[in-house]
């Protein structure tokens, strides 16, 4: 039994001379870094070439050994970029976290290089991204969906993307066979509600469940679901 | 003690040739496939594992998630950060006072929000409470995959007492829903702290007296010790945490490393495996008890007066009861707070808390507004399952319900 | 209260040697003192589940304490947790697996209608695949009433007309599926 490293409560707000250095450190090593906005860590968009040679560095020089998260961000329908794929790495020594941003350069058909030869962790990580935002991480060696079923058409993360779903097939089509069971939009009616802050119009800003407010302003994607729901 | 055993193949190929057969002759093994789950009782819940055998012997290993998946990311993106607790509850319903905590730190930190001490220490000590409740299921859950069965009762009757004190606490057993954004929807009870000394005081000598049922217990350890090993650098490449780093010797505690809610105050040690096997890990867990337990009784010794909420916070947490009902001015307020939800800034925080199953971080994405824009879960169960196809090939398939019996998941935080 | 399929007949003749009753009673005595448990935990009600077989609230006190997790030892599969659409046809198949005579429970407001996860992924209650006999509210349901739904269930169980279904071919349907 062994007690971990003590560390002061400095560490929590992050001081700006650190991201300051970590920007200096990865421009030195040819990464074409810019500081990203951020509330808390040091946070940097890279190009998306040069990730998987920004975290290698991160790692071996920076100490920063562990990959905390992969993740994707969709800046809604019609934004550009779109996507952006998200890293956190932690360092077990130093115990600080940087953010590592790229931004996809498609909206329609996302991709990311992988970093799974740099950490084995991300694959998973990546993979979940892949089935619930559609973004293709390129070099992957085994890209398939983790939480949803190998056929689910949809990514249900991406924001045109309804809460209550869509109508499809469920998995094994002797189950519907035999029940008449499918995958049905879920009803929305019982909430939660949230009002819509800063909005003018009276109707609009009632508080109402969110997934359904878009119904008032463009069609919802399956209006047949949308029915079987209300019936 | 490691398994000592002779692959199949080998087996064949020293095995005498049958008269007749030319020499030099080899077997063929068939490898079988073999689905584990998604409802078999050692794999804690809905996870599934498709295995490869060669005898008994893994070949591959592949974990199928996602039968819990119920969409907690999204469900968040559409509703005010306070509706969305409930929903954390029910990540590791082990230890839901822990991810609520979580959460609301998060949140915290993007409001730029400080709460009050003695908001910090209920935390704590509910957190603390929470690691007890979760060590003490995952203790019993692996005793019973490994075929002890007792452990399990003992564990679960402990774990009933917590829960009244939990109940005591916040209406429910398990599912709390305790923390706001900026406080706690409650003030510790009359006489609760003193239950909760009494509690740990008769806690201690029962947890001892559960461990010995384990710890030097013969066909435990000949069924835990070497097996399941996960050295120091794999730990790290598949992004571990928790007990299942700790195991394996990286003494990385977020309750050390990067204090929050006050935990810096607290005097406790980190206890670190050397080997990394499952026994490694469930000695962690068992000493990671006995330092909650100093905590809470710190924690009870110095427990600040005060506001239980951020007072200042006024567009934050709701006012209380008694003013919305007398004052215009906080009756607005609070309907504000209610419909439309606490207002936040838009900017991105990434916050990670130490969570009993490992580092469960929060990645909350804000355009500004009543709503998350994105909200990312970073499940520690998830990551520490990633490793599972690296560790069991070559295992016997008896020990693979000792390794995930020692990585002590949840599916509910897995599978979001 | 006596209902017809609990009448006991009585000899005085033969008075404690024998006793005279009918075979619905007699199956269904048996029946409903020994279900046992097909303990379906699919989420955060199974923790609930697994505290009613503890010592506190003793489950065995109704005789369902033997939770067999091979279905075909099982009699009531109680379904414990948010049925997703990936877990359904698991759920159906490990129903499908019992032997009849066979109940389910449904264990929570995830169990009944979806509960608290109105999403894509979670199915609007698992009376969509499989038929449900006893519905338990709650997020999770307290111990007591996972008693109370096994009481109720073990009530509907006395009534029902056990030998007619034994001796024909095609029983009737217990439930309507949605
Ligand atoms: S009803 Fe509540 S406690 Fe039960 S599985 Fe659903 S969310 Fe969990």
């Amino acid at each position: 039994m062994a007690s971990g490293n003590d560390q002061s409560n400095a560490a929590a707000v992050t001081s700006a001379p650190e991201a300051g250095n970590l920007l200096g450190f990865l421009r030195n090593k040819g990464v074409a870094a810019t500081e990203r906005p951020s509330s808390d860590h040091p946070a940097f968009n890279v190009p998306a070439g040069e990730v998987v040679a920004t975290l290698q560095h991160l790692r071996d020089e920076q100490a920063f050994d562990l990959l905390m998260d992969v993740t994707a961000i969709d800046w809604a329908e019609g934004a550009s970029p779109r996507f952006t794929v998200v890293y956190h790495l932690l360092s077990t020594t130093r115990s600080a976290y940087v953010r590592i941003a790229v931004n996809c350069a498609s909206d329609t058909a996302p991709s990311a290089p992988s970093v799974v030869s740099v950490w084995p962790g991300a694959n998973w990580h990546e993979r979940e991204c892949f089935d619930l935002m559609g973004i293709k991480f390129e070099g992957h060696p085994d890209l398939r969906r983790i939480l949803m079923w190998d056929e689910y058409p949809y990514h249900p993360l991406r924001k045109d993307f309804p809460l209550a779903g869509i109508e499809t097939a469920l998995p094994d089509a002797d189950v519907t066979a035999e029940t008449g069971t499918r995958v049905l939009a879920a009803p929305m009616a019982g909430g939660p509600f949230v009002a819509t802050s800063g909005e003018i119009n009276l109707t609009e800003a009632e508080p109402r469940a969110k997934d359904e407010s878009w119904a008032d302003r463009r069609p919802r994607p399956d209006q047949e679901g949308l029915k079987q729901v209300r019936e | 003690m490691a398994t000592e055993f002779t692959f199949p193949d080998s087996a064949a190929k020293a095995a005498k040739l049958p008269a007749g057969l030319p020499e030099g002759t080899e077997f063929q093994t068939e490898k079988m496939s073999l689905s584990m789950g998604p409802s078999h009782p050692s794999t804690h819940g809905v996870l599934r594992l498709q295995m490869e055998l060669d005898g008994e012997i893994l070949t591959k290993c592949d974990p199928v998630l996602g039968y819990l998946h119920r969409g907690d990311e999204k469900i968040a993106e559409n509703m005010t950060y306070n509706q969305f607790v409930p929903y954390t509850d029910r990540l590791d319903y082990l230890a839901p006072l822990a991810n609520n905590m979580a959460y609301a730190i998060a949140v915290e930190r993007l409001a730029k929000l400080e709460v009050p001490a003695r908001c910090q220490a209920i935390r704590v000590l509910t957190a603390e409470m929470a690691r007890i409740s979760a060590h003490l299921m995952g203790l019993g859950a692996f005793g019973l995959d490994v075929g002890a069965w007792s452990v399990l009762l003992y564990s679960l009757h402990e774990r009933e007492k917590l829960y009244k004190l939990f109940e005591e606490l916040t209406g429910a057993r398990f599912t709390t829903s305790y923390t706001r954004i900026g406080g706690v929807t409650r003030d510790v009870p009359e006489g609760w702290l003193g239950r909760v000394n009494a509690f740990c005081d008769q806690f201690l000598p029962i947890l001892e007296e559960t461990l010995t049922l384990l710890t030097r217990n013969k066909i435990f350890m000949d069924r835990t010790v070497g097996v399941g090993v996960i050295s120091k650098a794999d730990a790290l490449a598949y992004g571990l945490t928790g007990p299942n780093l700790r195991g394996s010797g990286v003494p990385l505690d977020l309750r050390k490393d990067r204090p929050y809610s006050g935990y810096e105050q607290y005097e406790f040690d980190v206890p670190v495996g050397s080997k990394g096997d499952c026994y490694d890990r469930y000695l962690v867990r068992g000493e990671e008890m006995r330092q909650s337990v100093r905590i809470i009784k710190q924690v009870i010794a110095k427990f600040p007066d005060g506001p239980w909420y951020a007072t200042d916070a006024k567009r934050i947490f709701a006012p209380p009861k008694d003013r919305i009902l007398t004052s215009m001015e906080e009756l607005i307020q609070n309907f504000m707070i209610v419909t439309e939800g606490p207002q936040m800034p838009p900017g991105e925080v990434y916050f990670e808390a130490e969570n009993p199953k490992g580092i469960l971080g929060f990645y909350v994405v804000s355009k500004g507004g009543g709503v998350p824009w994105r909200l990312k879960i970073r499940s520690p169960s998830f990551c520490n399952l990633s490793i599972l196809p690296k560790i069991c090939v070559g295992c016997l398939i008896s020990d693979v319900v000792s390794i995930l019996g020692s990585l002590d998941f949840v599916m509910g935080e897995c599978d979001r | 209260m006596v209902t017809a399929s609990t009448e006991l007949g009585y000899n005085s003749k033969v008075e404690g040697d024998v006793v005279v009753t009918r075979a619905d009673a007699v199956i269904n005595w048996i029946r409903t003192n020994s279900m046992w448990p097909m303990p379906m935990g699919l989420a955060c009600c199974a923790i609930e589940l697994m505290a009613v077989g503890g010592a506190r609230f003793d489950i065995a006190r109704f005789g369902a304490e033997v939770m067999r997790f091979s279905p075909r030892q099982a009699d009531c599969m109680i379904v414990a947790g948010t049925v997703t659409y990936k877990m359904a046809a698991h759920l159906r198949r490990v129903y499908d697996q019992m032997c009849a005579p066979k109940w389910v429970i449904a264990m929570g407001a995830c169990a009944s209608t979806g509960g608290m996860y109105r999403s894509y992924a979670t199915l609007q209650g698992v009376d969509r695949i499989v038929p449900v006999d006893v519905y338990v509210s709650g997020c999770p349901p307290r111990p007591e009433a996972l008693l109370d739904a096994l009481m109720k269930l073990q009530a509907k169980v006395k009534r029902e007309p056990a030998t007619q279904r034994l001796f024909s071919d095609d029983a009737p349907p217990r439930a309507d599926l949605h």
